[in-house]
């Protein structure tokens, strides 16, 4: 069974409306790789200029924060669930 | 700033509840976890609202219902027609009017036992410890960066419990910052996206049942921080995805680095939030851009004239619905892939909504090579005002 990576609804505009992608991966770096190559609009939405993931966005294995794991190096299990979770303002 | 109506301010702590209130509670009374000890906790409670708007509305109306004893109302805005799709709180005959004002009228004739305080001004780095430092309870129902990261940070410096939510399009998250132990806001988004990557409401629609949902679940976590009862989303956050019907819950960590509330902070005194957001000024202006801008009369003169000018709409097919002056439409997202669609040897008028999309636009276009390009000064809206009355606004 692949990984999933659930796409969030504000970056769903760079993966042409698809809410959920299933990759092949070892880590989740390779995920998120591997996610990048078949859209590649979506990279500079996760990634700053010096390749580090943006401090608005969260990436999660499953309910954890990969910041507390060991990042981009932690590895995945088939059926694991990684989610982007940017942050988001609206209120009113 | 602060303008009392309802109730007097209690003094010293209230004892008892009167026999209409005793009525008016008795389905919290009757359930153990709340009983007479929970309704006076109520009673004695001081909950924040930071904004009345989407999130604010039902806050404000479950919160004054169930009788907690004095509520603060901050907002410098006044109600428009866009605000009632979802600002529940409002009436149309409060169109015009402070929100601060039409809510805390319309929160004492739900519950006049309750002390509801005004504060008709903009939450600011100078008045937010001030403004925070008199209650127990904040609740973020704001909707910008700068300001939430003004109430995560005031509420540390305060030790008060924030509860959180936010909301876009079809999507809520909900968590209880800063409470003890707990993480804050800057311990799981360190900083804001850079102005522009994120649209805000105005932008990019909300559904108005959203607010309503996860506005009800900050309410919620207030009443259960209060009584004391239940598992408060500490160090959780909740994701609600509205299309596909769906809670999530993530796990949040304190960051030990937080420069907030980790072990050494560096964030000892309230900064400048829209400088740290990136943000000068109120709106974001629209960007920057070498392509001159043409006014909406000037527009409508020579188009009367017969010049040739291709009217480039920049917008969604569903707003190209509501109102549209005939131009080829092509949303700014889609432009890359459909830029062979367009004849650099003719002058394009790019037009939006309100002239941010199509300055992006214009500014793709000239660096793709087009000359002859012009953006519409305050888009559709503009043209609105200025050359078509009779055109809706949205």
């Amino acid at each position: 069974m692949p990984i999933r990576i659930l796409i969030p609804t504000p970056l769903r505009a760079y993966t042409n409306k698809v809410d959920t992608v299933e990759v092949k991966a070892a880590t989740v770096g390779d995920a998120i790789t591997a996610l990048t190559s078949q859209f590649s609009e979506l990279r500079k939405h996760l990634y700053n200029d010096e390749g580090r993931l943006r401090s608005f966005v969260n990436v999660y294995l499953n309910d954890e924060d990969i910041r507390f794991l060991q990042k981009d190096q932690t590895q995945v299990n088939d059926g694991d669930v990684i989610s982007i979770v940017p942050s988001i303002a609206g209120g009113r | 700033m602060a303008t009392k109506i309802g109730a007097a301010p209690q003094t010293p702590a209230p004892a008892l509840l009167s026999n209409e209130e005793i009525l008016r509670y008795s389905r919290h009374l009757i359930m153990p976890e709340v009983g007479m000890e929970g309704q006076l906790k109520l009673k004695a409670a001081k909950v924040l609202l930071i904004g009345t708007g989407g999130l604010g509305a039902p806050l404000g109306l479950y919160l004054a219902a169930a009788g907690v004893g004095r509520l603060g109302l901050v907002d410098f805005d006044t109600v428009d027609f866009t605000n009632l799709q979802r600002q529940v709180m409002f009436g149309t005959s409060d169109v015009g009017r402070l929100k601060s004002v039409a809510a805390a009228e319309r929160l004492a004739s739900l519950n006049p036992d309750i002390e509801l305080v005004t504060y008709d001004t903009h939450l600011t780095s100078e008045n937010a410890l001030e403004l925070l430092r008199d209650y127990d309870v904040v609740v973020d129902g704001t909707d910008n960066f700068p300001t939430r990261y003004l109430v995560n940070d005031a509420s540390v410096l305060l030790g008060k419990p924030n509860v959180y939510g936010s909301i876009f399009r079809f999507d809520g998250q909900v968590s209880v910052f800063g409470a003890p132990g707990g993480p804050c806001y800057r311990c799981v988004y360190p900083e804001p996206p850079p102005p522009g990557l994120v649209p805000s409401c105005a932008e990019g629609g909300v559904l108005g049942v959203l607010p309503g949902i996860v506005g009800c679940i900050q309410a919620m976590e207030v009443i259960k921080l209060i009584l004391g009862v239940g598992d408060p989303l500490i160090g959780r956050l909740l994701l609600f995805d509205a299309l596909g019907m769906k809670f999530r819950e993530l796990k949040l960590r304190k960051n030990p680095d937080c420069p907030v509330c980790g072990t050494h902070p560096t964030v000892t005194k309230l900064i400048d939030y829209v400088e740290f957001c990136g943000i000068r000024g109120e709106e974001a202006p629209a960007q920057q851009t070498s392509a001159p801008d043409i006014a909406p009369s000037e527009l409508k003169l020579r188009l009367d004239r017969g010049d040739d000018l291709y009217i480039l709409d920049v917008r969604e097919p569903h707003e190209y619905q509501i109102c549209n002056i005939g131009g080829h439409l092509i949303p700014l997202g889609d432009l890359p892939k459909r830029v062979s669609e367009l004849d650099s040897s003719r002058e394009i008028v790019a037009h939006c909504r309100s002239g941010k999309r199509s300055a992006e636009a214009a500014e793709f276009l000239r660096k793709a090579g087009f000359r002859k390009i012009l953006n519409l000064k305050g888009g559709i809206l503009a043209w609105a005002d200025e050359v078509d009355p009779s055109m809706p606004k949205y």
